[in-house]
């Protein structure tokens, strides 16, 4: 029997348990994984994780309200802890082969990626110092000095922490230990872990004990560097006006949707809110997509957002009208005009749904 | 003999920075290159030596006419002069240059009649030497530099001697050992050796059997490099590796602040010759740099853990599932770099399932460690006080006396929760103290707020507060929270409020939510609100009724309670 087939009714039975906030029975189906033979790793990778991203994917399909997917990740925690938990009846040697840091970036909630990473690690007889969800840099950097670490694992799954991921990475690499960089945020082939020189990328958990299995090299004093000489563009300073000047932005962008669809004058408090930031979000990501200067970090939210609106009966054209206006405000800036535009023509490449074209702007 | 010989050319014009003579000066040329102050020699194509000037002579005093190039010159000019009559081009580009007689010259070659070479000798000596010196110079200055930056990276007192041994190894000596000051009678030793890797061992020594390592660990001056007899040094001070009989060592104190930040003991191998002065003397500046950084690591390691064994009391605790009650809290100090600040909260779980669990949470006036202290007086106050927990305002009379009393000229606010579950329900006794009352999330939806009231504590003779009691169904939570989580400025509009409206709402949104993701979720907005503003001290606890029973897991074994889903 092939793996996916052998772990395929443990992972619907995590889930089935997850989402009706059954810790027990949450607890029960991975037990009886092990107990059927799979290694814990395995577990961890191919039964938890799966079940979380799942959880992840039902959200932004509406399927799941953000309670639901609080609770399910909450109970999915207690799992892994209860997994880490057991008594090792091997005996093996623990924590033979050095001693890593495991953290989330700087404002990064998503935590629990990591916390898969370092269990994994801990499986693989590092040993690991975990150090949760959002770590603040002055933090991380006073736990490397005091315990002097092979490597830092630097997590971070929303690609608006990079600016405080490539912080945290000059950060440690000053103080002479390497980054290894995973998460969603890094991109695809871990392509802005690369442009924040970041000392490795990794896809997934086992990728993550490979390259370090490898052994990764110590940075050089030459490696001490301030951000923009990784990215030289941000001289062009846009970045920092655009960041600086988030506020008015939105306040602006939000006036003038107002101007041009009327409707939006009734809208109530909550609804205005809820408007105000999601041009709060383009704004960011545009940011985001300044500081690394790569259109592909806004169209991607921009496809991702769409899906989001049109799961819960909001037509994606809202967010062109949103990109239209922030262009207006911009004029002077020509690396936001490019990534705007990009982002306008990646909505207009989007299959239009038929759902409340009518509706809303009116 | 004195002359221009036949085909000779104008030997000037080949040399490099000379003036172009005249065509009418030829005539004169013969007598000028003779008594040319740098050393002149014509050597035929055969590589026999047709004439040769004064200084020549002095330069080579065996040299005549008719001998062989090879026999009386060095086999740089000889070696030089067949290529160049073989017509075959020089191998570098720059001028051709050698010692002779520990003097070092460029020749620059001109051709002569029939295939033979004028060379023309140029004593650099002086501008060698000083270029050499110049070299070792910068290299011994990019050294240090290096060594600075290496070294003032990390603050890790092991990480600081592996990079001091392992650089004087690289740079200065063949291996290296880092003797540390003891501890106790045993020593750290860090071992380095050119190529090798790096190892670290604690172990007892004795320095005195080590002529000048002793003395340096103390501080007194150091002693002068010296070759050494091998059997005279002990087996520990040679790095694993460095095989070969050892010649020379050089001992060199590491300063600290005051006091010695151990010794650096340099090593050479018997077939290296010995250490110079220069060498020394740069060794010395070498541990100098070392010693800095490394008393510097040292003081903040122990700077650190003085803070840590200060700080422990006053971290906030670790709440978990206790007596079939889920308690999760968060806090966030107003500072990211601190750790502790003015908003605590502490846990004194029951004795048994049948006594209650106290939990506070407050907020004292100001913020960073002054603050800090004073909510770790409050916390112990509170736990002496424990026992008449059943009271809430005679805790709080009691507590405001005490603070009263203090010389902190502080108040504070705060809310007491004893809690205990009765069945499937807990039961909870709510007391605020001029804090922001508990809100109370059912299973409706509904978000209620406890009716509560209070005087703050510490600021006035006599306080007063109500109790309520309440109760929560499986799935609700009671939720204790300080301003900084309603008082966080920001949003999308970058200056709002996050205000308890928008608390209640997110808080409807956690109906039937464990304790810790209600916690993590208020956390996350108001983290979000904010955005990358300034912000109060956060803090946020949770206590939830939970919705599958009484079950835990607890040293990985899961323990699960017979009235699970009973009443």
């Amino acid at each position: 029997m092939n793996q996916l087939a052998r772990v395929a009714p443990f992972r619907e039975r995590l889930w089935e348990a997850v989402v009706a906030g059954d810790e027990y029975a949450a607890v029960a189906a991975v037990q009886d994984a092990l107990a059927d033979g799979i290694g814990e790793e395995a577990v961890l990778l191919e039964v938890v994780a799966p079940v979380q991203e799942t959880i992840g994917t039902d959200w932004a399909a509406n399927r799941i309200s953000v309670a639901r997917e609080h609770a399910a990740t909450a109970i999915n925690e207690r799992v892994v802890a209860a997994l880490a938990l057991r008594p090792r009846p091997d005996g093996v040697q623990r924590a033979a082969r050095g001693r890593v840091t495991v953290g989330c970036v700087d404002g990064e909630w998503h935590s629990f990626p990591a916390r898969l990473v370092a269990e994994v690690l801990r499986l693989r007889g590092w040993q690991v110092d975990y150090l949760g969800a959002q770590t603040p840099t002055p933090h991380l950097i006073a736990h490397l000095h005091h315990t002097d670490p092979q490597a830092v694992l630097l997590s971070s799954s929303l690609p608006t922490r990079l600016p405080a991921a490539h912080m945290a990475i000059t950060a440690c690499q000053a103080v002479g230990v390497p980054v290894l960089a995973g998460g969603r945020a890094f991109g695809a082939n871990g392509r802005y872990a690369r442009a924040l020189g970041a000392d490795g990328w990794a896809p997934d958990a086992r990728g993550v004990g490979d390259v370090l299995a490898g052994g990764l090299p110590r940075p050089t004093p030459a490696a001490v560097r301030q951000a923009a000489d990784d990215l030289p563009h941000l001289a062009d300073q846009e970045y920092t006006l655009v960041i600086h000047s988030k506020g008015p932005l939105v306040k602006q962008t939000l006036t003038d949707l107002e101007d041009r669809f009327p409707a939006a004058r009734s809208y109530t408090d909550v609804q205005r809110e809820r408007t105000a930031e999601d041009v709060a979000h383009l704004v960011d990501f545009l940011a985001c997509a300044l500081y690394v200067d790569d259109a592909e970090v806004f169209t991607a939210f921009l496809a991702w957002t769409a899906d989001i609106l049109e799961a819960r009966g909001v037509p994606a054209r809202s967010l062109s009208a949103g990109l239209d206006l922030l262009a207006r405000q911009l004029h002077d800036f020509p690396r936001a005009l490019n990534i705007l535009n990009e982002g306008v023509h990646a909505l207009d490449a989007r299959p239009s749904t038929p759902t409340a074209d009518h509706e809303t702007t009116a | 003999m004195v002359g221009r010989a036949p085909g000779v050319p104008l030997l000037v014009c080949a040399f490099r920075g000379s003036p172009a003579s005249p065509r009418n000066a030829a005539a004169h040329v013969g007598a000028v290159w003779s008594e040319a102050p740098c050393p002149v020699l014509v050597v035929d194509r055969h590589g026999a030596l047709v004439q040769l000037n004064r200084a020549a002579r002095s330069l080579l005093p065996r040299a005549c006419g008719g001998v062989r190039l090879a026999d009386i010159a060095p086999s740089w000019l000889s070696d030089a002069h067949r290529h160049m009559a073989a017509g075959e081009p020089g191998v570098s580009p720059g001028p051709l240059t050698g010692s002779i007689d520990e003097r070092h010259f460029e020749a620059y070659p001109s051709p002569s009649a029939e295939g033979g070479v004028v060379w023309w000798l140029v004593d650099g000596t002086d501008r060698h030497r000083a270029e050499e010196a110049l070299h070792s110079a910068q290299e011994r200055s990019s050294v240090l530099a290096e060594a600075s930056s290496r070294l003032l990276a990390t603050l890790n007192v092991p990480r600081c001697m592996e990079v001091t041994a392992a650089m004087a190894a690289e740079h200065l000596a063949e291996a290296a050992v880092l003797v540390a000051p003891p501890h106790g009678r045993r020593h750290t030793l860090t071992y380095a050796h050119r190529g090798g890797p790096v190892s670290q061992v604690t172990r007892k020594i004795d320095p005195r059997g080590v002529a000048g390592l002793s003395e340096a660990l103390q501080g007194y001056p150091p002693v002068p490099a010296r070759w050494i007899n091998p059997d005279d040094i002990p087996d520990w001070l040679i790095p694993e590796g460095f095989t070969e009989p050892v010649g020379s060592v050089i001992i060199a104190p590491l300063p600290g602040h005051g006091v010695p930040a151990g010794a650096l003991v340099l090593l050479r191998s018997s077939t290296r010759k010995c250490f110079s002065d220069g060498e020394e003397a740069f060794a010395r500046l070498f541990a100098a740099r070392a010693g800095a950084a490394l008393s510097a690591a040292r003081l903040y390691t122990e700077q650190a853990a003085i803070t840590a064994t200060l700080m422990r009391e006053l971290l906030p605790p670790v709440l978990e599932r206790v007596h079939g009650v889920e308690y999760a809290a968060g806090y966030r100090p107003a500072k990211d770099h601190e750790r502790v600040g003015g908003d605590f909260y502490d846990f004194h779980p029951g004795a048994d399932p049948t006594q209650e669990t106290l939990v506070v949470l407050g907020d004292v006036a100001g913020k960073g460690l002054d603050a800090a202290v004073l909510t770790g007086k409050i916390r112990n106050t509170l736990h002496a006080l424990l026992p008449l927990a059943a009271d809430h305002q005679q805790v709080l009379s009691l507590l405001n006396g005490a603070l009263l009393t203090s010389h902190h000229a502080r108040f504070a606010t705060l809310v007491l929760a004893s809690v205990s579950r009765r069945g499937g329900w807990v039961q909870a006794r709510l007391t605020s103290a001029g804090h922001m009352p508990p809100l109370i999330v059912r299973n409706s939806g509904e978000v209620e707020e406890a009716a509560t009231r209070g005087t703050l504590v510490g600021a006035l003779p006599e306080v007063s507060a109500c109790t309520v009691e309440t109760t929560l169904a499986p799935g609700e939570t009671c939720l204790l929270y300080t301003d900084g989580i309603t008082e966080a400025r920001g949003g999308p509009l970058g200056d709002e409020f996050f205000g308890e409206d928008r608390l209640r709402r997110a808080l409807a949104e956690c109906v039937g939510m464990p304790a810790e993701a209600v916690v993590e979720r208020v956390q996350m907005l108001a983290a979000q609100w904010l955005g990358g503003g300034r912000h109060d001290d956060m803090a946020v606890l949770a206590i939830s009724a939970p919705k599958t029973g009484p079950l835990s897991v607890v040293g990985g074994e899961v323990r699960h309670a017979h009235n699970r889903r009973s009443r």
